[in-house]
């Protein structure tokens, strides 16, 4: 009997935590809406939304119920559940990744002890890698899945974008695991905690990082996916109502969730300056370490918009000389230097 | 061959330099650019809650004056509508009957005054020519409308309010 018994506990404290994670990034990404609406309008002179609720705070409520009640068109040559099946691969996808980010430390709570990290798998960005490059699969199925030329050829053009800028984002990882030597993100962020960040040991490193992730995320500059004016819609051009708001949705919540893991990685994650110096309780740091990731998190959303309303969208064989000619040398240069340096420690 | 503006900028077709190529030195550029937008004074006028001035010399919806004592000056003597380009005016004019004397100011009045709002180009003539100070434009503008009948306006529409019975 005690051999099957099962430790309530700790499924209720993880479903909790599962669920916590959830409405976190599905808010962030949901206020992402309204802080993209925000920034555009303030780099641009302009107030921005501010008709619904106080400073415009009510505005993704409003712009989500329309995308609900919006008609819903499938196409009568499409795949129907294909149709339907990409943006729930890229929504589902978006969520996933979430599961290996350290939130905070170790709560104790009533003698138990809660870690504020849904599952503490050692090999953490093996498992972002494998989740994100499904994330692929979305795009591609709801390209072709539309049955019709101009989307299958956005969603190739996406197709290869993102594949392209996984190369040089893995390898820019891997000369980060050269110095931290673990691929479990609790341990990176711990290292961190007691040493430097890892962004002063690899600024290449992290700048490349950054470069693919904006790749990744199809953002500005890389918005190719969905560059509605000068391409065609994107993959998502037969979409309506809320299956085009899941892929809308997704790449906010791909945003927030590669905002946490760049400030997870490079810039110490829930790890703050003298955090251990202040003589607070375990309980407090973890909260404050959990403010200053979310912190952290929101300064790098914020950059995102930022490079958005400046840097116009790149051409697509100019993205593809970037990815392949610069990125990917540059990478394998700082991996080269990454693993002389930590040879020439070790002798 | 000679410049027409001291603006004009010679094109700079050179290659690339090192630095140039690494993009990073234009783009933090424009960032900062951008960054400064971010605190500027905004633009944005909040339209229903705040209104904007308009210039001293915008012209206008049309009103028809009256004189001190509240009569209708306009004497239907149709020169706004011959100076109108866009022939907008029309007008019937009607002699002043005894006892009618605090209505009209002159002895020939305008039973009928209309002004196609959707003809009218708001070029200021019919004020101009208006002899007897009559028709001004205002600092307003035609309101909208569902239907083309809506926009000739009559002179229940043009008509200032009259100064004396305003108040009641």
């Amino acid at each position: 009997m005690t051999l099957l018994s099962i430790d309530w506990f700790f499924i209720i404290e993880k479903v909790l935590l599962i669920s916590a994670v959830l409405v976190l990034s599905l808010v962030v990404a949901m206020y992402s809406t309204w802080g993209e609406r925000k920034v555009a309008a303030w780099i641009q002179d302009r107030l921005g939304p501010n008709r619904a609720g106080p400073m415009g705070l009510l505005q993704p409520l409003a712009d989500g119920g329309k995308l609900f009640f919006k008609e819903e068109i499938i196409p009568t040559h499409a795949n129907r559940f294909m149709f339907i099946l990409g943006p729930s691969i890229a929504m589902m996808v978006a969520c996933m990744t979430s599961a290996v980010i350290p939130w905070g430390d170790n709560l104790t709570i009533a003698g138990r002890t809660v870690s504020l990290q849904v599952a503490d798998v050692n090999i953490g960005i093996l498992f972002i890698f494998g989740v994100v490059s499904m994330g692929v699969y979305g795009i591609m199925i709801g390209g072709w899945a539309s049955n019709n030329k101009y989307s299958l050829l956005a969603s190739v053009r996406a197709a290869s974008q993102i594949i392209s800028y996984e190369l040089p984002m893995g390898l820019a990882l891997i000369a980060l695991l050269m110095l931290t030597g673990t691929l479990s993100l609790k341990e990176i962020v711990e290292a961190q905690r007691h040493g430097l960040w890892n962004v002063v040991y690899q600024p290449l490193g992290f700048f490349i990082f950054l470069i693919c992730a904006f790749a990744e995320c199809n953002r500005t500059p890389f918005d190719l996916p969905e560059a509605e004016n000068e391409l065609n819609g994107g993959y998502h051009l037969e979409y309506s109502s809320m299956k085009l708001g899941f892929f809308l949705f997704a790449e906010y919540i791909n945003m927030f969730i590669s905002s946490a893991l760049m400030a997870t990685m490079y810039f110490g994650g829930y790890a703050f300056p003298f955090m251990d110096s202040l003589g607070l309780s375990p309980n407090m740091l973890t909260v404050l370490g959990f403010l200053a990731l979310f912190i952290k998190t929101l300064l790098f959303i914020f950059l995102f918009m930022w490079v958005r309303w400046t840097i116009p969208r790149f051409r697509y064989d100019q993205l593809m000389r970037l990815g392949w000619k610069v990125l990917i040398p540059l990478a394998l240069a700082n991996m080269l230097i990454t693993g002389a340096v930590v040879l020439m420690r070790q002798h | 061959m000679q410049a027409l503006t001291n603006r004009a900028k010679a094109v700079d077709r050179r290659p690339m330099t090192f630095m140039e190529k690494l993009y990073i030195p234009a783009i933090a550029k424009g960032m900062s650019i951008t960054m400064k937008h971010l605190f500027q004074r905004k633009a944005t006028v909040s339209f229903p809650e705040k209104k904007r001035d308009f210039s001293p010399v915008f012209r206008g919806l049309h009103v028809l004056n009256r004189d001190e004592e509240g009569r209708e000056r306009c004497t239907a003597c149709g020169l706004c509508a011959v100076a109108c380009p866009a022939e907008a005016i029309t007008m019937e004019a009607a002699e002043r009957l005894p006892g009618e004397e605090n209505l009209y100011r002159e002895e020939k009045y305008a039973a009928k005054y209309e002004i196609n709002m959707l003809r009218c180009i708001f070029c200021g003539f019919c004020e101009e020519a208006c002899p007897k100070d009559a028709v001004y434009m205002s600092e307003t503008f035609a309101p909208a409308n569902y239907q083309r009948k809506g926009f000739i306006y009559g002179k229940d529409d043009l008509l200032i309010p009259h100064p004396k019975e305003q108040g009641k």
